[in-house]
């Protein structure tokens, strides 16, 4: 079990090397460098300053010579400093980063609360009224476009009925007397881009909860189960959707990352300050050193995802066993 | 003494989207303590689905239409959901024919064992894993302790069997079917499992129900024995009996169709023609269409299921017998 977790764990490594690197690449394919902006942002620079900026930066240099001095930098914890909010990447990088944790998790587990018992419903009444109802429910959650879904959600609940905040993270100069006021405030700011995000995935895991619990009530085990006189309640979850997880967990380990693409514009949408939001801002904006290390931190919460679900698959399956 | 099993008229349907289906149509037997019906027939003739109407196993689109069944004179068919849970896996226990299958992959055997022992006989985690291991052993499980903490596939074909057996008979059932149990199983296992079956059998006093579609199993484990077509019984009786001198023409042609010991043929002899569709089945006898001894009258008129004079113990269903 060590032995295949340090394994895949150095793969993982290896892939998000690989992958840093090709996004170094089409970083640098971009119109645009550091010196262009300079250039833009003081017209009477000269063609000498340029030259002069250029190999102090190092930007004269082949992409793989700095593409190595950017991971030496990076490996000794300098990320660099945003061009755009002069201030080290590090510091805007960490708080975005939770924020959007706190979003992806917030939408993963709400979604999972309300499919989950959805699929099984229909799992156990299929072709039922409730099972055609949710069925057309999921297809309508699966084809809305989460940006059109964001901007109805913010008319309707902010705009109409003023219920709750249209965008943002917490209420502006707000002083919390207590952790739980913070929570409170920072959870209303929270539902709107969680629903808009979470749509989609209920749709998605209502339908795959009800197939793969169809599948696993259809077992013959499910009968040795029910004549060893279990109660329904027992034979549902404890035989059933314990077999049922087995498929599931893949499904949710993929669907995190479309969860945290999809944060990317839901983010966007609802002012919510994510990495999201800074990847956007910062490949408009030209900002170099904020783009890679978004990119190579969303890429590693991918895989990481992905490694967390070949784990956890040993741990709900005694079948596999990694050796 | 009563008999502790009685089923009079069991009768299950499908209802189907071409129409409904009599799988089971009133079949009526008794079953003493300690001895075992044996019910053989050829696959769709009913005897699974007979097995499950008595668990109260019978999912949609079936239905037990008609009929009861008397476990120790108690109507076990029209018990509450509640009810017939507490029934299931203690007084009446099943066995399954797919070993592979019949256990649940995520679960170790002995969680498995624990969840029916605990529920049944109320023991405490301790308990109840003595109780299991015990069990275990009893069936002939070699190092019981640690089989009781492995998961399914990592036990073979045969020593999953026992284990299916174990659990089956760990809340000491009354009454116990046994659904095609070594049909699954090579030869050699069959033989002991077969054996062992018939050593608890006789250790714990049981009444039970074997269901094969094999007649060599059946005249090895059982007293007497029932053959059913199309849902409905041909013919009933000590099985020796019914084996040597067999008067209804559906049994005779399955025990001719039976390879024999020291006789090498071309090829084994069949029953011309198939089982008719469910909406073929013809209105009198259901095996008029392939018997050899056909009437007119056996398309038209249902057979009743009689005494045959001279023949204790014996009934059959057949106008024109050999």
């Amino acid at each position: 079990m060590l032995t295949f977790i340090l394994r895949r764990f150095f793969q993982t490594i290896v892939v998000i090397v690989i992958l840093s690197y090709v996004c170094f690449g089409l970083m640098n394919l971009m119109p645009g460098d550091p010196v262009e902006l300079m250039i833009s942002a003081n017209p009477r620079i000269t063609q000498e300053d340029v030259t002069r900026l250029r190999e102090f930066y190092g930007l004269d240099q082949p992409v793989y010579k700095r593409y190595f001095a950017w991971v030496s930098d990076i490996s000794t914890g300098d990320l660099g400093y945003s061009r755009t909010y002069r201030i080290p990447v590090t510091e805007m990088m960490l708080p975005a980063l939770l924020a959007t944790f706190i979003l992806s998790m917030a939408s993963l587990i709400f979604s999972l609360i309300v499919a989950i018992p959805l699929g099984i419903l229909c799992a156990l009444k299929p072709n039922s009224k409730v099972d055609y109802a949710v069925n057309l429910f999921s297809f309508a959650g699966i084809s809305v476009p989460s940006f059109w879904l964001g901007i109805v959600l913010i008319i309707i609940f902010a705009v109409n009925l003023g219920w709750l905040p249209a965008g943002g993270y917490q209420t502006t100069g707000m002083q919390y007397s207590s952790w739980f006021a913070e929570m409170m405030d920072k959870g209303k700011y929270l539902i709107l881009p969680m629903v808009s995000l979470s749509i989609q995935s209920i749709g998605r895991f209502s339908r795959f909860t009800r197939s793969a619990m169809l599948e696993a009530m259809r077992n013959d085990f499910i009968r040795t189960a029910k004549a060893k006189g279990l109660s329904n309640q027992v034979v549902i979850w404890k035989h059933g959707f314990r077999n049922a997880l087995i498929p599931l967990i893949t499904i949710i380990a993929i669907s995190f990352s479309s969860i945290f693409s999809g944060a990317l514009i839901t983010e966007t949408l609802f002012a919510y300050p994510g990495v999201g939001r800074l990847i956007y801002s910062s490949i408009i904006g030209n900002d170099f050193n904020v783009a890679m290390v978004s990119f190579v931190i969303s890429v590693s919460m991918v895989l990481l995802m992905s490694l967390v679900s070949d784990i956890l698959y040993g741990v709900v399956d005694p079948r596999i066993s990694y050796k | 003494m009563n008999p502790v099993v009685q089923v009079k008229d069991l009768e299950t349907t499908f209802f189907l989207k071409s129409g409904p289906f009599k799988a089971v149509n009133r079949i009526s037997y008794e079953i003493n303590q300690g001895e075992t019906l044996g019910i053989v027939g050829e696959s769709g003739c009913g005897k699974s689905v007979t097995s499950f109407s008595l668990m109260k196993l019978i999912e949609k689109p079936g239905m037990v239409t008609n009929g009861e069944f008397l476990l120790n004179g108690r109507n076990i068919l029209t018990l509450k959901d509640r009810e017939i849970e507490d029934v299931r896996g203690g007084q009446m226990a099943m066995i399954f024919q797919e070993p592979m299958t019949a256990l649940n992959p995520v679960l170790t055997i002995g969680y498995q064992m624990d969840e029916q022992i605990k529920k049944h006989l109320r023991l405490s985690d301790q308990d109840s894993r003595d109780r299991a291991i015990e069990m275990l052993q009893l069936v002939g499980i070699p190092s019981a302790k640690e089989r009781y903490a492995a998961y399914p596939h990592q036990l073979s074909g045969g020593m999953r069997q026992r284990a299916m057996i174990a659990m089956a008979l760990s809340c000491n059932p009354k009454f116990l079917i046994a659904d095609e149990p070594t049909t699954a199983l090579d030869v050699t296992i069959q033989a002991q499992i077969l054996e062992l079956f018939q050593s608890l059998q006789e250790k714990m006093n049981m009444t039970v129900q074997f269901i094969t579609h094999d007649l060599g199993v059946i005249s090895e484990v059982s007293d007497k024995m029932m053959v059913m077509y199309g849902g409905q019984t041909c013919e009933m009786g000590p099985t020796q009996d019914i084996i040597n001198s067999p008067a209804h023409p559906y049994t005779a042609a399955l025990i001719l169709s039976r390879p024999q010991h020291g006789h090498r043929v071309e090829r084994l002899r069949t029953i011309e023609g198939s089982v008719p569709a469910p909406h073929e089945l013809p209105k009198g006898c259901p095996f008029a269409n392939r018997c050899p001894n056909v009437l007119a009258d056996c398309w038209t008129i249902k057979p009743p299921r009689l005494p045959i004079t001279g023949k204790p113990g014996r009934t059959l269903a057949c106008f024109n017998p050999l």
